[in-house]
């Protein structure tokens, strides 16, 4: 159980997997070469970071005929809030991020 | 093949018959799945509902049994009530369970939903609650807290 916890947390350790998870929020069930085109990295450095990404659990993936299609995981990340989130700060805490959006003017945060 | 929608994975120390018992068996299912019972005797062709544990008639998913192949395979249509008889708006759920090491590996995977609809938001937002508190109950006997009450509208 700590070792997963300890794979997610360093696989979340990186702006470009980081980047890739969004790119999955986005648009879910991507291959290496749709999520490559659109980054600054070589195809190598996206496999290795996929790699790492998947070893996490954070992406899974399906095979399409010839294609390996990459699919966001969310279940590992929703364990780590579950644990430190508890039932009846869930309310305050989404009214807090709902302000902090508000008043900094960005989705995406 | 249809391109899933979304693939949700949770490695779970248990055995295979362990956890398809806990997808299937109602008395199971209240414990981690919004107090819900999924009610079916699983045979393809079979219908499935997923309702209120203390209200049978409150139901808030029914489908149709595809496959079914314990404890490995479990292949289900997913729809609103209200959407039972239309075909077309049914989505697809599958569970795959397989030994991992000395775990289990399920996966499941969610296809043909409709773009934007708010079942689709519905899910994203409840597989993944779902799938952890499925994982909490096998691999220590306790549920996580968020999962245990009933919530007025679910999909997933």
């Amino acid at each position: 159980m700590a070792a997963e916890v300890d794979k997610v947390f360093k696989a979340l350790a990186d702006a470009s997997r980081r980047k890739l998870l969004d790119m999955l929020h986005t648009t879910n069930g991507q291959t290496l070469g749709q999520l490559a085109e659109r980054l600054d990295m070589t195809r190598q450095a996206v496999t290795k970071h996929l790699a790492v990404l998947e070893e996490a659990n954070l992406v899974a993936t399906v095979w399409r005929g010839r294609e390996k299609l990459h699919y966001l995981n969310p279940v590992p990340i929703n364990e780590i809030y579950e644990r430190w989130i508890g039932k009846f700060e869930r309310q305050r805490l989404r009214a807090l991020h709902d302000l902090k959006k508000a008043l900094e003017g960005n989705e995406d945060e | 093949m249809n391109k899933p929608k979304f693939v949700y994975v949770t490695y779970i120390n248990t055995t295979p018959e362990k956890l398809w018992n806990a997808l299937t068996d109602g008395e199971m299912t209240k414990q981690y799945w919004w107090r819900h019972r999924n009610a079916s005797d699983w045979k393809p062709g079979s219908t499935w509902r997923h309702e209120d544990y203390d209200d049978s008639k409150a139901v808030d998913i029914v489908g149709k049994v595809v496959e079914s192949q314990p404890p490995q395979r479990l292949v289900v249509t997913w729809a609103l009530p209200a959407d039972a008889q239309n075909e077309a708006k049914h989505s697809r759920v599958t569970f795959e369970i397989e030994p991992y090491m000395e775990a289990v590996r399920l996966t499941v995977t969610h296809d043909e939903l409709e773009p934007d609809s708010a079942m689709l938001h519905s899910i994203t937002e409840g597989w993944p609650k779902v799938l952890s508190s499925l994982k909490s109950i096998l691999e220590t006997g306790k549920p996580l807290a968020m999962s245990t009450g009933r919530r007025s509208r679910t999909a997933a």
